[in-house]
C-alpha cells in the first residue's frame, strides 16, 4: 500500500507546540534538523519502503480555465490564511499502522534545544489499480 | 566489460550507418538496441572487436526495422543489403552528430537528452533516472525530438553555440542516480575539444575543469552547501586545476574571447587564491566587465555585484545592484550577504530568511535558512 505523509506550511489542526520560524533558530539546530530528514529518507530506503519525497517552494497560485479564446484565470499568491504544503514523502508499506507509525516518527524532527517539533503531518492512503483477480 | 569503450563507439558506429544510407533516427534507434544488448551480453561474452559486433547488431537492428516498415507498406526495401565498403572520416561524423542533437530547432530538454542517448551512448533509462522522470517520457521526448530534426541535411555546419550550451546544461545537472553527468559532460567536452580548435570549446572545458576541482569542498557533512568563502582549498583537485589553467591559457591565446574563457577566466582566478581575502577581486571584476559586454546577463550583472562588494567594499557593491533585476532569483541572497558584509545584521537576518523562501532548491533553501539563523544568533548570542 502506497501513502502520502503531506507536510503543510500552514494549516490543519492547531499546532500542538509553538515555535518560532526556523530561521530563528539556531545554525546547529537548523543543521540537527536538516540532518533528521535526511536520516528518516535514508531509513526508509534501507527498509525498502521509499517511493519519493518532494519539497515545494512556499508561493503558489490557484489558476483556472476562463472560456475559449481568454486567458486562464488566476488567483493568488495566497493569503496568509489558505493552507500551503510543504512537500511530502511517499511511502510504500505493509500497513495503514505502519504509516501512521512513520508519519509519527517523522513529526519528532527536532526544533529549537533538540525538542521534537510535533508538527502534524496528513497520511493519504493512494487509490491503486484495480486487482486482477477480485473473487 | 569496459562500458566508457562501448560508450565512445556509439557514435562513431551510428555514423558507419548513416554512411550505409539509413536516415538519423532510424540509425540511432538501432544502435540503441544494439547498445542495449551489448550491455547486456558483454560482460559474459565480450566480443574480440567491439566496434565490428556493434556495427554488425546495429545493421542488423536497422535492417529488421527497416524490413518490416517496408512490408508493412507493401514495398521493396530501398537500402541495400550489402553495406558499401570504403572508410569515411569518424570526426566528422561525431561531429555532425553534435550539431545534429544539439539543433536549435530543439527544446533544450530535447537537445540534452538526444545528445545524451546519441553522442554520450547513454540508455533510454540512464537518461530518465539522471533527470528524475519515468523512462517513458524520456523515450517519448527523444522520439519527438527525432521526427522534429527529420529531413535536416547533416552535412551543413551546425550552431556550435547551442552544442556548448547543451553540454553546459549537462554539466550543471550534476549527478543523481547511478550516472554522474557532470563526468559525462566533461568527457563530452573533451571530445568535441578534439574534433574542433574553436577557443570557445577549450574555454567551456576548462570552465568544467576548474569547477570540477572543487566538487569535494562544496559540500560539507549531511550534505550542506559550502559556499566558495568557506571551503576547505586544500581540498581542490589540483591535477585539474592545471589542467584547466592551461587549456585556458591556450584559448586566451589564440585572442577570441567568448562568454565560456571570461567564465573560465574568474574561476582560474578563484583557483588560484588561498582564501577568499587573498583573491584578486579588482581583476574578477573587470571579467565580469567582459562577461557582460559580451552576454548582457542580468545573472552576470547579479554576479558582478558580489564581486564588486568585494573588490571595493560592500556600499559599493550595494550600489552595483541598483541596475539588477530584483526579480532574479538569488537577487534577496546577494543583498543579504553586501547587508551582512556592511555590518546591518538585522536587516541581513531578515533578507537571508526571505530568500530562503524565494530558493530554488533544497540544500539552497537550508543553507539561507542556516544563515539567517547564524546572523540572528550574533545578534543574540
Amino acid at each position: 500500500m502506497k501513502y502520502l505523509l503531506l507536510k503543510h506550511y500552514r494549516g490543519g489542526p492547531a499546532p500542538a507546540a509553538g515555535w518560532p520560524p526556523m530561521d530563528q533558530w539556531t545554525p546547529e539546530e537548523v543543521d540537527a534538523h536538516v540532518q533528521f530528514m535526511r536520516d528518516f529518507a535514508a531509513r526508509l530506503e534501507e527498509t525498502g519502503e521509499f517511493v519519493d519525497t518532494q519539497a515545494l517552494a512556499p508561493e503558489g497560485t490557484f489558476v483556472r480555465y476562463d472560456g475559449e479564446g481568454r486567458p486562464p484565470v488566476t488567483d493568488g499568491p495566497f493569503a496568509e490564511t489558505k493552507d500551503l504544503i510543504a512537500g511530502w514523502y511517499v511511502i510504500e508499506v505493509e500497513s495503514w499502522d505502519r504509516a501512521v507509525q512513520l508519519a509519527g516518527e517523522l513529526s519528532a524532527a527536532p526544533g529549537p534545544g533538540g525538542e521534537p517539533i510535533h508538527e502534524w503531518l496528513e497520511v493519504r492512503p493512494f487509490l491503486g489499480a484495480s486487482p486482477t483477480v477480485t473473487g | 566489460m569496459n562500458e566508457a569503450l562501448l560508450r565512445e563507439l556509439v557514435p562513431v558506429v551510428i555514423g558507419v550507418l548513416l554512411r550505409r544510407g539509413a536516415d538519423f533516427a532510424s540509425a540511432e534507434d538501432a544502435v540503441q538496441e544494439a547498445l542495449i544488448r551489448a550491455l547486456d551480453t558483454w560482460p559474459d561474452d565480450p566480443p574480440r572487436d567491439p566496434k565490428a559486433w556493434l556495427v554488425a547488431a546495429g545493421w542488423r537492428k536497422f535492417l529488421d526495422a527497416a524490413r518490416a516498415e517496408a512490408s508493412r507498406r507493401g514495398r521493396e526495401l530501398a537500402v541495400q543489403v550489402e553495406p558499401p565498403a570504403g572508410p569515411a572520416p569518424a570526426t566528422d561524423d561525431t561531429l555532425r552528430l553534435y550539431f545534429l542533437c544539439a539543433h536549435p530547432a530543439l527544446p533544450s530538454a530535447s537537445a540534452v537528452a538526444l545528445t545524451l542517448r546519441a553522442v554520450g551512448g547513454l540508455t533510454t533509462r540512464q537518461i530518465a533516472t539522471a533527470y528524475l522522470v519515468p523512462e517513458a517520457t524520456m523515450a517519448q521526448r527523444i522520439s519527438r525530438a527525432k521526427r522534429r530534426i527529420a529531413g535536416l541535411p547533416l552535412d551543413q555546419p551546425g550552431d556550435l553555440g547551442t552544442v556548448l550550451r547543451v553540454l553546459y546544461l549537462v554539466f550543471n545537472e550534476g549527478y543523481s542516480g547511478d550516472v554522474d553527468l557532470v563526468a559525462e559532460a566533461i568527457r563530452l567536452t573533451r571530445q568535441l575539444a578534439h574534433l574542433t580548435d574553436e577557443p570557445e570549446v577549450a574555454g567551456l572545458l576548462g570552465l568544467m575543469l576548474l569547477h570540477h576541482a572543487r566538487r569535494a569542498s562544496r559540500t560539507g557533512p549531511g550534505g550542506r552547501l559550502v559556499p566558495l568563502g568557506e571551503q576547505d582549498r586544500s581540498r581542490w583537485d589540483t591535477g585539474l586545476i592545471t589542467e584547466g589553467v592551461t587549456i585556458l591559457q591556450a584559448a586566451l591565446a589564440r585572442d577570441r574571447l567568448g562568454e565560456y574563457q571570461a567564465q573560465a577566466a574568474i574561476a582560474a582566478l578563484h583557483a588560484d587564491a588561498r582564501s577568499t581575502s587573498e583573491t584578486d577581486w579588482v581583476q574578477i571584476v573587470e571579467w565580469y566587465d567582459e562577461l557582460l559586454l559580451l552576454t548582457g546577463s542580468p545573472v552576470v550583472r547579479l554576479n558582478r555585484a558580489v564581486a564588486v562588494g568585494e573588490a571595493h567594499g560592500p556600499q559599493a557593491g550595494l550600489a552595483a545592484l541598483a541596475d539588477v533585476n530584483p526579480d532574479l532569483p538569488r537577487y534577496t541572497a546577494v543583498t543579504a550577504y553586501l547587508h551582512e558584509r556592511a555590518g546591518d545584521l538585522e536587516h541581513a537576518a531578515e533578507l537571508y530568511a526571505e530568500a530562503s523562501r524565494a530558493a530554488t532548491s533544497v540544500p539552497e533553501r537550508d543553507h539561507l535558512t542556516r544563515e539567517a539563523a547564524r546572523v540572528r544568533h550574533l545578534l543574540r548570542p
